[in-house]
């Protein structure tokens, strides 16, 4: 028996080992790389063992920050106010619909259930927002199209509500003369931290890896987020190792190609931020996926 | 008449706080759900939407004579199909593994590091893989083929190898997420019947076949369910940035949301990709009333609706 134990505990231990490491590996590959000298990547490939160490590559996005710097600068607001204006919107929406006394309770409920059901697609979307709403090529781009609210949250935060605010605590609210508003934002929004939490969590998150409206509502460069430039250099990349006669000619948010070390250096300024602050927050961020799951 | 006003005008201040809500999803949901008509018409951008004339279902004959409706389809739902089953029982048996470990510490570790993948952008992704993959520079082309005398490989231009390649990326960003899902039910069975297992004499392994399994068999079949109630939807983002939007592959990597993405943006169709973009809304929908009642067939509680 405690034999059989022993052998269980190994192999399950040996299982997940083996799978995060491969979870891990391919960071350090990018890291490795992006860390290697010019001529050994070329001779040898991306490696984790490369011949020679250079700091090039992050000498070169140094000399390139005003553009990195300003697509950073967009990527830091674009979450930031995306997640606030998100967190706002929902909580708002949800809370009137989590009232017993609201009229047509069940009509807002089926009009946001719905939007998890049916969509109409990119294409009415997309001709939506361009062409009635003129979002293309402005910062809006990259905030509202799909990412602003979604109902899943909603009904979230409602059910929260529902089961965690107790309504004798808004009575007395409104027997001592706060009105809705103020009932909601001094007594309902303070009970709610947890979720409230959890969702800005993951909506920054998803904020900051966002690169489809940036691809496909954004050209001009100067709104490119991070995410949107690491887009188009791999796109070059294979731009011109198909057309590479044009070389000189492509040009995009930077003049000239990044080599083969800058590609990696800059992937890797891209997803250094989470990867540092993801010690701190994984605890909420595992948290929250079970809370998603079981809706 | 005049209590309903009254009604009404109590409710003002709630009403008020929904409306940005509101707005937000008659702009982003429900404009685009009548904006389908445009899948029945020929578009003109003079006219517009709403002046252009009604051609029927000329733009749905023109996509499906086409060879892309049956590669698209065919690959969209065997795609999915694929990441459903190995998903499924690969992060069940993560789930269980982890359940195996007692030492919280290592439970929580081997967690996080295996979730870690899901919170990276799919451009970054791509990064990762090519890094791997890439035909001049790669890891496998350069360190791990010479290795055992092989030749290198073209992979962004070999077809052949992306249903492997888009399968292993799958796993590799999806699986951890859905094993911690699969491991919060496991944890909340009962102890008890562990402890009674274990006085009987079973061994763990048979705890795991005959309590673990059996007891969250009803979350395993409704996730499950759910699942291929999108299948009609895949990833965008692992179609079209892994492989790095490359037509030589088109045959084995696009599905119905990357040929709709590309007819649009890239070929300016609107036809075609609108009537595309029907198909999967309508299918996806019929798939996703059809796998909800199959859910609440089985357990009304956990079903949508």
């Amino acid at each position: 028996m405690a034999h059989e134990s022993k052998w269980v505990t190994w192999i399950s231990h040996s299982v997940l080992m083996g799978f995060s490491i491969a979870c891990i590996i391919p960071f350090i590959l990018l890291i490795v790389s992006s860390i290697s000298s010019e001529s050994s990547i070329i001779q040898n490939g991306y490696s984790f063992f490369p011949q020679q160490f250079s700091l090039k590559a992050y000498e070169y996005l140094w000399a390139h920050w005003s553009e990195l710097g300003r697509a950073y600068g967009i990527t830091v607001f674009v979450t930031v106010f995306g997640t606030a204006a998100s967190l706002a919107m929902t909580s708002m929406l949800a809370y009137p619909m989590s009232r017993s006394d609201i009229p047509l309770k069940s009509f807002w409920a089926f009009l946001v259930f719905f939007t998890l059901l049916f969509n109409g697609g990119l294409v009415p979307t997309y001709l939506i927002y361009t062409q009635v709403f003129e979002i293309k090529n402005t910062i809006w781009a990259l905030i509202v199209p799909g990412l602003l609210m979604n109902g899943f949250n909603v009904l979230l935060v409602r059910t929260f509500f529902m089961t965690s605010v107790p309504p004798a605590l808004i009575e007395a609210a409104q027997i001592d003369g706060a009105g809705e508003i103020k009932a909601f934002y001094k007594i309902v929004l303070p009970l709610s931290a947890p979720i409230m939490a959890t969702i800005g969590l993951f909506e920054a998150i998803l904020y900051w890896n966002d690169w489809f409206n940036g691809m496909t509502y954004v050209t001009d460069p100067k709104l490119f987020s991070i995410q949107n430039i690491l887009n188009r250099i791999i796109s070059d990349i294979q731009f011109l190792s198909n057309n590479s006669s044009l070389a000189s000619t492509a040009g995009g948010a930077m003049a000239e190609l990044p080599s083969t070390s800058v590609r990696m250096a800059i992937a890797v300024i891209g997803v250094l931020p989470i990867l540092i602050a993801y010690p701190f927050f994984q605890k909420h961020f595992i948290k929250g996926i079970t809370i998603g799951a079981v809706k | 008449m005049g209590s309903t006003a009254k009604r009404w005008k109590r409710f003002a201040p709630l009403f008020l706080l929904m409306l940005p809500g509101l707005v937000y999803l008659i702009i982003n949901n429900y404009l685009p759900m009548f904006g389908m008509i445009i899948a029945f018409k020929d578009i003109n951008y003079t006219s517009g939407i709403l002046g252009s004339d009604w051609i029927g279902f000329k733009n749905f004959e023109y996509l499906f004579k086409t060879s892309d409706a049956y590669i698209i389809t065919r690959n969209t739902l065997l795609y999915n199909g694929l990441f459903i089953f190995i998903n499924t029982i690969g992060a069940i048996g993560l789930a269980v593994l982890l359940n195996e470990i007692r030492k919280k510490f290592f439970q929580r570790f081997y967690q996080s590091i295996i979730v870690l993948p899901h919170l990276i952008s799919m451009v970054i992704v791509s990064y990762l893989v090519f890094a791997i993959l890439g035909s001049d520079t790669g890891l496998i082309n350069k360190s791990i083929l010479p290795l055992f005398g092989l030749d290198e490989v073209a992979w962004y231009s070999s077809k052949q190898y992306w249903p492997y390649i888009l399968t292993i990326v799958n796993i590799w960003k999806g699986i951890g997420f859905l094993s911690v899902v699969y491991l919060a039910s496991i944890i909340s069975i009962d102890t008890e019947y562990y402890e009674a297992a274990t006085l009987d004499g079973a061994t763990r392994w048979q705890q795991i076949r005959t309590i673990t399994i059996p007891i969250i068999m009803p979350v395993i079949t409704m996730m499950t369910l759910l699942a291929i109630g999108r299948i009609f939807y895949s990833d965008f983002g692992l179609f079209y940035q892994v492989p790095m939007d490359s037509g030589v592959l088109s045959e084995t990597t696009n599905v119905i949301d990357t040929y709709v993405y590309r007819a649009l943006m890239n070929l300016g169709d609107i036809g075609m990709s609108s009537a595309a973009g029907v198909y999967q809304s309508i299918v996806g929908f019929v798939l996703v009333i059809l796998s909800n009642y199959a859910v609440r067939k089985f357990s009304k509680e956990n079903a949508l609706f």
